[in-house]
């Protein structure tokens, strides 16, 4: 049919890989099982330097459910990528067991990831992890890892607030964290328009140089 | 009758009486008239030139999955049998995950008649341990062995009633077979795909732990010791388990294990690429476990090799990783792949190769075949160590094409497989 582009989100983690190996169309990942959400990646990333100006030496933490979390590891790959110090943040049950393997370094409490980061991106955690008994419940959840106002007024320095949406209020993060003066959320929201626009412009033809130099990084 | 076989001036290689030397092999009427040094070979016989060759008691692969009846598709058992002794296997041991599951007298014989009229390789049935594998009720060990059943398993999954699984062991002594368990926690491997570590940490696919079999490994033991019944564990893939199986052979219980080619070649790398042809269960581990694997073997701690051969269809293959269905074929591989991974590197010798594909799964099971010795049975492997081959799966007897090896030189490869004194395989020709 000569489809030019696929863009697919997909509960099986390696669907777009899968796609890809076997149609000529570009592929786009659009959010593939627990594997990797490129361009929330690239969404974060735009917001971090936009605030933060270079990345590099920075640290970012990301806290919440990392086990199941496709943006987690999209994070993690660009952040490195870009020089920043990366680090994990929540429950044993909710991290991978070889996640330092990554190169990220991990806090069991939150307040540790508060005293470290420059910037915390703060993960979805779905209500079904209570189900299938990863966690005992959503409220001791916030009680000990949700991000609050009066755990953020305790650290030491301005932090930034990210988050991928849709939040939870009230269990990974308190709303007035949400919708205070340190959360860049909504911006992650505009930016993902921008960043989505650049990615299908690219993979359209446009400025071909840029987007072969994409897919001789990633190959 | 058919004319006898005249096996001359190969490298005779047979364990079980401690021998290998170059020499001739006799075999007349279905059985081993004569064996080395340089024998006259009588009139008529069909003479065939072995030198620079391996003479092997037949391989024998106590662990494979023929799909009939059920999916007939996928596999038949005559097919099966064809991929085996192409394979260089005289005999296999098909297990009953079959559907309808093979826990009954009736599909016992029907599975072990198949094999006879389909004329490869021998097919000793397995028989379930329990009924329609649901860890509920034992199955009737009794009549499936009267049938022709040599072992009973659950594979596919473990029996996970420890009571149940203590009276298998307990009841099964009364026909001298072994209870074969598939070791898995279920609950532990939660729905895992591969094994858990750095692989699955990276390609976000949900891990299954190493203690997922070893905590049924330990449990086996204990049951076994508990019993004095003989279990036979499936398909160890990790170091815990060979540690284990250890301890209990230094305590004296009567446990045996053994080892697929694939985990003593390939390491969980493998699935990069979410590569469905290295999905099976238990998960290709790490290269620490394997090189346990590979010394557990060495050392007689696993006593020996098989294949978990297990077609399944392009289509069920060719899709997301975590639907995927678990397993690869092997019996056109599997001596190629222990060659190139176990003999080239100095882990076996050739003899000790074929103790551990041929004379202890005789042993272990209590099946014909395993030796040369005079008057024994006519099945014999003949196979060139040093022969380079690229694994064409489009080749493939078996109707299964699932492999991790397409594409790959392997070294060692069969030439003539001969059951019951009839020549079956005979490669070019």
């Amino acid at each position: 049919m000569k489809i030019d582009m696929v863009v697919i989100r997909h509960p099986a983690s390696g669907a777009p890989r899968f796609l890809a190996d076997r149609i000529e169309s570009n592929v786009i990942n659009a959010g593939d099982g627990t594997h990797e959400h490129p361009t929330q990646g690239l969404l974060d990333l735009l917001t971090l330097r936009s605030h933060l100006g270079s990345l590099e030496g920075k640290r970012i933490c990301i806290c919440g459910d990392v086990l199941h979390s496709r943006v987690a590891r999209s994070n993690i790959w660009g952040l490195k990528a870009l020089g920043a110090q990366v680090a994990v943040c929540g429950p044993r049950s909710l991290l991978p067991g070889a996640i330092t393997d990554l190169g990220v370094e991990v806090f069991g409490r939150i307040e540790e990831a508060i005293g470290w980061a420059d910037a915390l991106n703060v993960l979805r955690l779905q209500l079904e992890r209570m189900e299938r008994g990863y966690i005992p419940s959503l409220r001791e959840y916030n009680r000990i890892f949700g991000l609050t106002r009066a755990r953020l007024e305790r650290a030491p320095k301005d932090l930034l607030i990210l988050h991928p949406g849709p939040m939870n209020r009230g269990v990974e993060i308190d709303s007035d964290v949400a919708d205070g003066p340190h959360s860049v959320i909504l911006e992650q929201v505009t930016n993902g328009v921008a960043v989505r626009m650049a990615v299908l412009y690219l993979l359209a033809g446009n400025a071909p140089a840029l987007a072969d130099a994409a897919k001789a990084d990633s190959a | 009758m058919t004319a006898p076989l005249f096996l001359t001036g190969g490298r005779l290689v047979d364990p079980s009486q401690g021998l290998d030397a170059v020499g001739d092999l006799l075999l007349i009427d279905g059985k081993v008239a004569a064996i080395g040094g340089t024998i006259a070979g009588p009139e008529g016989a069909h003479r065939i030139d072995c030198a620079g060759q391996i003479v092997a008691p037949g391989l024998i692969d106590v662990h494979v999955h023929l799909r009939e009846p059920g999916r007939e598709d996928v596999e038949t058992v005559a097919t099966g049998a064809h991929a085996a002794v192409a394979g260089g296997f005289t005999a296999v041991a098909a297990m009953p995950n079959t559907r309808p599951v093979t826990d009954n007298q009736a599909t016992v014989s029907f599975v072990k008649r198949q094999g006879e009229a389909a004329g490869f390789a021998r097919v000793y049935p397995y028989g379930a341990i329990t009924v329609g594998q649901m860890g509920e009720t034992l199955a009737e060990f009794g009549e499936m062995v009267a049938a022709g059943a040599v072992a009973v398993s659950d594979d596919g999954k473990p029996v996970e009633n420890a009571h149940i699984m203590r009276t298998a062991l307990e009841y099964a002594q009364t026909f001298g077979i072994p209870v074969v368990e598939h070791c898995e926690v279920m609950a532990l491997a939660h729905g895992g795909a591969m094994h858990e570590g750095t692989v699955s940490a990276r390609l976000g696919l949900k891990g299954i732990p190493a203690e997922a079999e070893e905590i049924d490994v330990i449990r086996c033991i204990l049951l076994a010791k508990l019993t004095g019944g003989h279990i036979h564990l499936c398909h160890l893939s990790t170091k815990g388990s060979v540690d284990l199986v250890r301890w209990g052979k230094d305590q004296g219980v009567r446990v045996t294990a053994e080892v697929c080619s694939h985990h003593i070649s390939l390491t969980h790398e493998a699935v990069e690429g979410y590569n469905t042809n290295a999905k099976m269960n238990p998960p290709l581990r790490t290269a620490r476990d394997v090189e346990a694997l590979q010394q557990g073997l060495k050392d007689g701690t696993i006593d020996l090799l098989v294949t978990d051969h297990a077609p399944h269809h392009y289509d069920e293959k060719e899709r997301e990783f975590a639907d995927a269905p678990n397993g690869i074929v092997g019996l056109e591989t599997a001596l190629g792949v222990n060659v190139t991974w176990l003999v080239e590197r100095g882990v076996l010798t050739i003899p000790q190769l074929v103790d551990r594909m041929s004379c202890l799964p005789a042993k272990v099971f209590h099946l014909p075949g395993g030796t040369l010795r005079a008057g024994a049975l006519a099945d014999v492997t003949v196979f060139d160590p040093s022969r380079s081959w690229v694994v064409d799966p489009a080749a493939f007897k078996s109707k299964g094409r699932n492999t991790p090896y397409g594409g790959q030189t392997l070294r060692g490869r069969a030439t003539r497989t001969i059951v019951g004194g009839r020549l079956v395989h005979a490669l070019d020709g």
